[in-house]
């Protein structure tokens, strides 16, 4: 503690680089919510007095309504799909040995890093040759591809945590795999569920340019968001919207980082090392 | 044989990982009640071998059976055995009583029934009162004991037992031995327990399987393997042995002659039949069949000359190492202290060393 280690050792230099970069990183972030209370029109220094105008008339907008109830019907079957999925997925990743199994992780773990235009253009080239009508549905779809690896990715370590020797003492005790599953498996990996539920919920509610190749007749928010930036009288709301958004998202994150927290200590304590 | 000696039937087991072979042909019969040891350093296949009893693994070839059913085929979850984990897969979501309680939920049991049965296994491994407790509130012995009390509440016909004291302490581990035999002789299931610790073995089992590469090398009582090893491997692997080179130059009804380095010849009652003239032998003697005197003894026992390289104190006995002429390896010899002889020995003194024939086993050489 007394810093003499050459790793706990500090380093003011370093600590400056930290403290500078988070600023820059959040300060335009913190914008939006700093001039949905200024009393203007236009986005520009000097603030011009605290109003809560903006964000009052947001609640007498269906469109936005409409909107945010898209995002909402999305971002909750997409997260419980992906979720579900990624438990099996991840389970299966963990605990058996499979030929092909180091490819298959990496190709459900690509659409990370692949541009989501190129998902976006192959699935509206591949939905409108099945004559599949767009909708919300289809963005669901497109969403799933790109939730599935967030929640495989957090469920692995929660897998990773607890000894496989865990669900067998419960085969041996008498429990078939599907209680198994229900009495051991999902209590233990339960806290890597909800992180995954919340995550892959803001993932999707948040995603943009999927929604704006595969949606339909009807917007989701980001896409409302998108198409309002058109009317300069309608900006202060707008950035009231992303200001609580923004804080939406904050939330349901550090939630599910804070109940996920123990992924790997937790399973520490629960056996004898 | 009866039913009774063939509770567990291993018949003609193989196992393989791919192309790696974990287990190669061992039959082991084990009897109701007893308690059986899986003997071995690690890789030997003792642990492959249990899971097998449990269910988790399958023979490649080979059957199973315990009390006359054979178990190809049936899933870990329907199988009359219990197994008590090597790291003992306490379920951390649950407490003392609800992990105890675990395998009950099939019988269906009312609510007062569970806890009348909970409480009595609670009481037998000597933590009343702990029902409430978390699995991360437990030391390493008292989730051993949940382990045994989760297994045994069951009722199984077999208790199967992974190396359960591996991770504990010595003196704990010692009391827990005793308690374990103590707790296998209340119960009268039969144990099956895999252990690396020879020690261990020797102090629980009724009887014990020394594996090597898969294979059973010796079956047998622990007087048995510690008396008389079958092979070198087996010899050593149990406690100390001396090993002298020799060569059989005759035998007759009575036993073997052989001519060993550094000990001279030995007339060895019993082996027969298994060495003819010519062979050659190891002859293996224990540390403690040797007595060290001060001049040369009179008598029929072997005798030979040699000079002390090394003496340890260790209280009850001492521990020495005597060089003899033609032996590269110093002979080791354990003594006990305070039993009459007042010949005091110190490093480099030259001393007689003595044995009697009969306590020599002879060894083919692998």
């Amino acid at each position: 503690m007394s810093g003499e280690s050459y790793i706990r050792r500090p380093n003011r230099p370093l600590q400056i680089y930290a403290v500078v970069f988070l600023i820059l990183l959040y300060v335009p972030v913190m914008f939006l919510p700093l001039f949905s209370f200024n009393d203007s029109l236009y986005v520009r220094f000097p603030l011009e007095g605290f109003t809560l105008q903006w964000y009052g008339e947001l609640f007498q907008r269906d469109a936005v309504w409409n909107a945010l109830w898209n995002s909402v019907r999305v971002g909750v079957v997409v997260a419980v799909f992906s979720t579900t999925l990624g438990v099996f997925a991840a389970k299966a990743i963990t605990r058996y040995r499979m030929p092909g199994k180091g490819p298959m992780v990496t190709f459900i773990m690509l659409p990370l890093v692949v541009p989501l235009i190129i998902f976006g253009v192959a699935l509206l080239v591949l939905l409108s040759q099945l004559g599949v009508a767009l909708s919300l549905y289809t963005v669901a779809i497109g969403h799933m591809i790109v939730c599935l690896p967030f929640s495989i990715a957090v469920l692995i370590p929660r897998f990773e945590g607890f000894d496989a020797s865990i669900e067998e003492a419960s085969a041996d005790l008498g429990e078939n795999a599907f209680w198994t599953f229900w009495r051991v498996t999902l209590p233990m990996v339960g806290p890597g569920v909800v992180a995954s539920l919340m995550l892959t919920f803001t993932v999707s509610f948040d995603e943009f340019i999927l929604a704006f190749f595969l949606s339909g007749t009807e917007p989701t928010l980001p896409m409302y968001i998108w198409g309002q930036l058109r009317f300069p009288q309608q900006f202060p709301s707008i950035l009231a919207l992303s200001s609580i958004i923004i804080f939406v998202s904050f939330v349901l994150v550090f939630a599910g980082q804070w109940i996920n927290r123990g992924a790997l200590s937790g399973s520490a304590k629960g056996s004898v090392s | 044989m009866t039913p009774q000696d063939r509770f567990i039937s291993i018949r003609n087991v193989d196992k393989y990982f791919g192309s790696f072979q974990a287990i190669s042909d061992v039959s082991i019969d084990i009897g109701h009640g007893e308690f059986f040891s899986l003997l071995g350093s690690s890789g030997c296949g003792k642990t492959t071998l249990l899971r097998m009893l449990a269910g988790f693994e399958n023979p490649s070839s080979g059957g199973i059976f315990i009390d006359g059913q054979p178990m190809t085929d049936v899933p870990p979850h329907l199988r009359p055995v219990n197994m008590v984990f090597q790291n003992y897969a306490i379920f951390p979501h649950l407490n003392v009583r609800d992990n105890i309680a675990y395998g009950l939920r099939r019988q269906k049991l009312s609510g007062a029934k569970v806890n009348g049965m909970v409480g009595e296994m609670l009481d037998l491994i000597k933590l009343p009162g702990y029902g409430n407790r978390k699995a991360n509130e437990l030391s390493g012995g008292q989730r051993q004991r949940v382990a045994l009390a989760r297994a045994l509440i069951l009722r199984p016909k077999v208790l199967l037992l992974d190396e359960p004291l591996g991770a504990l302490d010595k003196q704990l581990r010692e009391q827990m031995q005793l308690e374990l035999r103590e707790l296998q002789r209340t119960v009268g299931i039969t144990f099956v327990f895999v252990t690396h610790d020879q020690e261990e073995a020797l102090t629980l089992s009724d009887r014990i399987a020394v594996m090597s590469r898969g294979e059973v090398l010796q079956l047998d009582t622990p007087t048995g393997l510690y008396e008389r090893p079958v092979s070198r491997e087996v010899a050593s692997f149990i406690g100390t042995m001396n090993f002298f080179d020799g060569r059989v130059t005759g035998s007759d009804a009575a036993g073997l002659t052989v001519d060993a380095a550094g000990l001279g010849t030995l007339h060895i009652p019993g082996p027969k039949g298994a060495f003819t003239d010519g062979d050659t032998v190891h002859v293996a003697l224990r540390p403690e069949r040797f007595e060290l005197a001060g001049e040369a003894p009179a008598g029929e026992s072997g005798h030979a000359r040699g000079v002390v390289r090394n003496a340890a104190y260790l209280g009850e006995r001492s521990h020495y190492y005597v060089e003899l002429e033609g032996v590269e390896a110093p002979v080791a010899v354990s003594a006990q202290n305070g039993s009459g002889s007042s010949f005091s020995v110190s490093e480099g003194s030259p001393v007689w060393l003595k044995w009697h024939n009969e306590a020599a086993v002879v060894l083919r050489p692998e």
